[in-house]
């Protein structure tokens, strides 16, 4: 098993006929760290994390969680090794109650343990702060909302991995910086993968960065080396000739 | 008082009022009690599939006929007693439900409804086919011996509503107690947003052949129940109109209520019961009715009671 990294992967390529949305990404995903994974509009980076957790069939390479090659695992056994995931369109159960949506995503791993499944819906709502709306309607929630039970529905699960595709999206100034407020409490309680447009929550929360460009890995390191790369200015600013 | 103490109370009420009916209702009325509660197992059946997991299917008369066929034909062509009869037409519901939920299940949405709709006419027209063994739409008459279940003979009249309230009440209280469990609960989550319920670790697939297959045998046991107490097993039940009436029931009754099949059974059939004493033309009467409830009521006669008034109903 590898100590260092959580998840790894070799070589992973996505095809769509001719073209490729990823070429070949070697990636490693320390454990315990936030993982911010950034680059422009069509980079592939949810084609790449869309391959991590099952939910787009790689077309070549191989992907490796706790060391242990996850190649062939349907999406859901990948989500029930402990990687959980949020949509970065909202996608919530809109017909059931917030405190149904987080209990159903806790109760795939406490099971028919009630008393135990209504804790940890408490305690998670409580930490994205919808613990007053546990009964009201998903589908009734204010978009901003909906993102944080989210949230509520990946912490519920207690994953190892967590990885969310662009959670701040849509959000209002305000709960971007409790969003930030909320990652970094759970930094080096699980190993999170972020992907993010907005620079100021990335600078904020992540340890490390990786970023695609034209679905390949441009650089990868801390966020200072990635400040400070010249060919991350060159995608970012559209220049060609870096 | 809780939610759920409500619940168990409503259920115990409708049962308990079933119990009375036999009592104060004239016979005629008893008479098609003991028809509704059987057709009612039915539609329990096919709303653990349709109102729970959200899957629409066109072919559930497979499963009743399965059931129904499954009692007959072993009375018929190999002699066996009434309970062993029972036993085969469950069997043979739960085999051909989780053959057919397998194959089915590849597809999903409108495709779901085409390939259950043309497994259940291929199944229909196997009946046919094999005429010299199942005698094809004439069908035949199960023997009043064979009709006898633990001393009970079941060819009269109280015998025969009291076993169909106990097969109703064990389907019924069963159900409810499932949709409530962990795993029904999940099949809600599958109905309403199946990718979410994936990606947060269920096998969905798994989830809804046993789904599947709870829903068809329960349909099966509707179908044997039919045949043991009505005396008779025919084709015709085999048909796409078999398929079509359990939806109704539903879609009528309130999809995902546990009292909604009930009610459009019994809706259902005194509709057409009472318009066919006003006119020949009844299903006239009944097709503008039923028109108009879809229009005004939406989510079925119980769904529209939980949307208004008792929004704990299960």
């Amino acid at each position: 098993m590898d100590a260092v990294n959580i998840l790894t992967t070799k070589g992973l390529t996505k095809a769509y006929g001719g073209i490729k949305a990823n070429t070949d990404i070697d990636f490693a995903l320390p454990r315990g760290k936030t993982m911010a994974l950034i680059g422009p509009n069509g980079a592939g980076k949810s084609t790449f994390v869309g391959m991590l957790c099952g939910r787009i069939p790689a077309t070549r390479g191989d992907v490796f969680f706790e060391g242990a090659n996850i190649n062939a695992l349907p999406a859901h056994q990948r989500i029930s090794l402990g990687i959980a995931y949020t949509f970065q369109i909202t996608s919530v159960f809109a017909g059931l109650s917030l405190h149904e949506n987080v209990a159903l995503a806790a109760r795939r791993r406490l099971g028919a343990d009630v008393a135990a499944v209504n804790a940890k819906v408490a305690d998670v709502l409580a930490r994205v702060g919808l613990a007053e709306r546990t009964d009201q309607i998903a589908g009734d929630l204010s978009y901003g909302h909906q993102r944080l039970l989210e949230i509520a529905m990946g912490l519920a699960q207690d994953p190892r991995l967590f990885i969310l595709d662009e959670p701040t999206q849509g959000l209002a100034d305000s709960e971007v910086e409790e969003f930030i407020a909320l990652i970094n409490t759970l930094a080096g309680e699980t190993t999170i993968l972020l992907i993010e447009h907005n620079m100021d929550v990335v600078m904020k929360t992540a340890t490390h960065i990786t970023v695609l460009d034209a679905g390949e890995v441009l650089a990868a390191g801390t966020p200072e080396e990635i400040r400070a790369n010249a060919a991350v200015q060159a995608a970012y600013l559209g220049t060609s000739d870096a | 008082m809780t939610d759920s103490q409500r619940s168990q109370l409503l259920h115990l009420g409708v049962i308990a009022l079933l119990f009375v009916a036999f009592f104060v209702l004239p016979t005629y009325h008893v008479g098609n009690l003991s028809r509704i509660m059987v057709l009612a197992v039915y539609a329990i059946g096919y709303n653990f599939l349709f109102g729970y997991t959200g899957l629409l299917s066109l072919g559930h008369a497979l499963f009743f006929a399965a059931g129904m066929y499954g009692l007959g034909l072993s009375m018929e062509l190999f002699d066996l007693t009434t309970a062993p009869a029972l036993m085969v037409g469950l069997a043979s519901a739960l085999i051909v439900s989780a053959v057919i939920g397998f194959l089915a299940l590849r597809t999903s949405g409108v495709s779901f409804m085409i390939v259950t709709l043309m497994f259940a006419q291929a199944g229909y027209l196997t009946i046919l086919y094999f005429g010299s063994y199942t005698r094809g739409d004439e069908g035949f008459v199960i023997q009043q011996a064979d009709r006898v279940l633990f001393g009970l003979d079941l060819s009269n009249d109280t015998a025969r509503y009291f076993a169909a309230l106990v097969l109703f009440s064990v389907c019924f209280l069963a159900v409810a107690r499932l949709v409530q469990s962990p795993f029904g609960r999940t099949l809600v989550a599958i109905r309403e947003n199946e990718e979410r319920a994936r990606m947060l670790g269920y096998n969905t697939v798994a989830h809804k052949l046993k789904a599947v297959v709870i829903s068809g045998t329960i349909a099966g046991v509707a179908g044997a129940a039919y045949a043991l107490l009505f005396g008779y097993a025919g084709a015709t039940f085999a048909t796409v109109q078999y398929s079509i009436f359990p939806l109704l029931w539903v879609l009528l009754g309130g999809a995902g209520t546990t009292i909604g099949p009930l009610i459009g059974v019994i809706f259902m059939f005194y509709l057409i019961d009472l318009s066919s004493d006003i006119t020949s033309a009844y299903m006239l009467i009944a097709g503008v009715v039923l028109v108009l409830l879809t229009l005004f009521a939406p989510q079925g006669l119980a769904g529209e009671l939980r949307k208004r008034v008792f929004k704990w109903m299960p």
